[in-house]
């Protein structure tokens, strides 16, 4: 649990986030039929000039709690205080003055850019809203970031769909760099991208860390990616962080069974490696954040679950050989060293077994 | 470092030197022109709306070298010898005069400002209405939603001529109440559009990048949403005018618009109810000018609509001269 002498050094403090979305019918008068449970009590934090990774798979409510985080909704419930300042209840307007300190780089270079607007319009955008600058001084200013990103200064009056992918997403950094945040949550910022640009960005990502001190929450499936740009990791499944660690801990003692299940997916570039490493093939489907299952969330793909994990549900918390920033939220944690196999053969086992056993 | 001191240093950009221009981008508003003087039928119908435009304005001028004004009646030179109205071609009278004598050439050039007047004005006012409305609509769903989607049904399905029928008996008919009458009943036409398209626009993510600026709603509605909605906008208040130049001819007719003896081609038409075969220039002249300027309005409108979006279908295919080489 944070201590509270470490303050100074916490820009982003979240508590229980919950984030419901509710599910309605009805035609004429709508009433709730139950919700969509995205993110559910989440508590985290990010400390100044790090990098925080937020991996997990498709759906597991990554981008909702990044949404939490930059309150582009009303939270279900929760407390979160950026820079000292309780956000959680704020309305709209209210949250104005903040947004000069957190801002946001989103997964579509494509759609998160005003195709009919041009890119001195849309990076300048920050600087009118909040009324910092106008005309030439506005102007100068936005071709002063878009050679901060590695964009041609001239190419000011085009339009986004003149340039790549690439150059679209630089267009995004400089736009969320125009209020000189102190934080920036990039959501999936590489996972649109070519694997060739995407170090372009995370290099430039990189860059504009150490040069103006930012922090960044870094979201991803890539866990190549996040293991490059994070200093420490949170595992999220099914609308809950189920492990966070530093970045070596994460990747070398994963704790939490999901954790070694995704790690053990995550592609090698060397296929020797990859035919003989040790695949956790979790059996069934991610299963419906409309529904979840009690206790454990991942108790039913869990290849070490007991009884007591579909009644209670584990809190995150630190394991006895762990360093203190090391928490995971599993009854079981898995040890240093242990095999954690695959409950369900797979087709590929099947037919390899079938194979040494056939008579030759 | 700070960011500012990089931004400092960086301001100062070289300016462009139009000597050394590479490729140049198109901006969307020079791709929308250049499709356009390639298309035979709009540029077609831009001069034909090009010459009704100089007709209304040159109304007086052409009372002057006539000498009639629109309202006059020529007793001496209007009229043949029996008191019988002149047929076109008479001296003085290209288009010949009505049973008063008026002339007709003068009559339509007077109508043509009304017509071009009320189509023009109405569908201003009714896009300006339409795409506000739409827009809080569609932004803001919900209840506002319903409350503006139920109108604008309620406006699409009214029995448009029996109300203008009602507001006249109340009111008296008038050239400010014809273009209000028509403007109601067309803002809906564009406010259902627009509702639609704001509301698959909202959730794209350019919209929540505005939101995460700190952009209140109503930037993001008419700073980010209304300028992806100008292509059908545009479009549909194209073919608007003719709809409400037929409208107005429509009410005139009927006598509830624009009141005698101000001269509109729908009361001109009015006026030639009975005259049958004999006096045919009557309701001819007229008649012809309404369906060229409808018609004109109409195939703009669909040229206007090809050229924003070439991915539609061509409703004349094949109609798109060669580029030149």
């Amino acid at each position: 649990m944070p201590d509270p002498s470490e303050d100074g050094d916490v820009l982003v403090r979240a508590e229980g986030i919950v984030k419901h979305f509710p599910i309605k019918e009805g035609i004429f008068f709508k009433h709730q039929v139950g919700s969509v449970q995205a993110v559910d009590n989440v508590s985290f934090e990010v400390r100044r000039g790090e990098t925080l990774g937020l991996v997990g798979e498709t759906g597991c409510g990554k981008s909702t709690l990044a949404r939490c985080i930059m309150r582009l909704f009303p939270l279900t419930a929760g407390r979160l205080t950026f820079d000292g300042a309780d956000l959680s209840t704020l309305s709209r307007s209210q949250m104005r003055p903040y947004r000069r300190g957190m801002q946001m780089i989103f997964q579509d270079p494509y759609g998160s850019l005003n195709s009919r607007r041009r890119v001195g319009s849309i990076i300048g955008d920050p600087l009118a809203i909040h009324k910092l600058a106008s005309g030439v001084e506005r102007r100068k200013r936005v071709q002063g970031l878009m050679e901060v990103v590695g964009l041609n200064p001239e190419h000011y009056n085009r339009f986004p769909a003149e340039f790549s992918g690439g150059q679209r997403q630089r267009i995004g950094v400089a736009r969320a760099l125009a209020l000189h945040p102190k934080l920036i949550v990039a959501d999936e910022p590489v996972s649109a991208l070519d694997v060739s640009i995407q170090a372009q960005i995370i290099n430039l990502l990189e860059d504009l860390q150490g040069e103006f001190g930012l922090t960044y929450v870094f979201i991803a499936h890539d866990l190549a990616v996040v293991q490059h740009v994070s200093d420490r990791v949170a595992v999220m499944y099914l609308g809950k962080i189920v492990e966070v660690a530093d970045v070596k801990d994460l990747y070398a003692t994963p704790r939490h069974p999901y954790t070694n299940a995704l790690l053990s997916a995550s592609v090698v570039a060397d296929p020797d490696q990859a035919r003989t490493r040790d695949r956790i093939i979790l059996s069934g489907d991610v299963p419906s954040p409309i529904n979840p299952p009690s206790g454990c969330r991942f108790h039913t793909r869990c290849p070490k679950a007991q009884p007591i994990c579909s009644t209670e549900e584990p809190l995150l918390k630190r394991g006895a050989q762990d360093p203190s920033g090391h928490l995971a939220a599993c009854h079981f944690p898995v040890a240093d060293g242990e095999k954690l196999a695959s409950e369900k053969a797979t087709i590929l086992h099947t037919v390899e077994g079938f194979l040494a056993e056939a008579p030759t | 470092m700070s960011l500012s001191t990089v931004e400092a240093k960086a301001s100062e950009v070289p300016a462009e030197d139009p000597a050394v221009k590479g490729i140049q981008g198109r901006t969307p508003l020079q791709l929308v022109v250049a499709r356009l003087r390639t298309d035979r039928v709009a540029i077609i119908s831009i001069v034909v709306i090009v010459l009704i435009v100089a007709l209304a304005i040159g109304a007086p001028l052409i009372a002057a070298i006539t000498g009639h004004g629109p309202t006059d009646t020529n007793v001496d030179t209007g009229t043949d010898a029996n008191g019988q109205p002149l047929p076109p071609g008479s001296a003085g009278y290209l288009l010949g005069t009505d049973n008063l004598g008026r002339d007709i050439l003068v009559r339509i050039a007077f109508g043509a400002r009304v017509s071009l007047l009320v189509g023009v004005l109405a569908t201003a006012i009714a896009t300006i209405v339409g795409v506000v409305v739409g827009l809080f609509a569609g932004y803001y769903g919900g209840w506002l939603d319903s409350i503006l989607a139920r109108i604008m049904d309620v406006v699409l399905s009214f029995p448009y001529v029996l109300f203008a029928i009602v507001l006249v008996s109340v009111f008296g008919s008038s050239l400010e109440l014809t273009i209000l009458v028509i403007a109601f009943f067309s803002f809906a036409a564009i406010g259902r559009i627009v509702r639609g398209q704001a509301l698959s626009q909202r959730e794209k993510e350019y919209v929540e990048a505005a939101h995460s600026l700190g952009a209140g709603n109503l930037r993001i509605m008419f700073v980010d949403i209304l300028p992806n909605l100008v292509a059908p906008v545009i479009v549909l208040a194209t073919l608007l005018i003719p709809t409400a130049i037929i409208f107005e001819a429509t009410l005139s007719f009927l006598g509830l618009g624009i009141a005698l003896p101000t001269p509109s081609w729908g009361n001109m038409l009015s006026d030639a109810e009975g005259v049958g075969f004999q006096a045919w220039w009557f309701y001819i002249f007229p008649m012809m000018f309404l369906l060229l300027t409808t018609l004109a309005f109409n195939l703009l409108g669909d040229a206007v609509r090809d050229a924003l979006d070439p991915r539609t279908e061509r409703i004349f295919a094949g109609r798109r001269k060669k580029k030149p080489a």
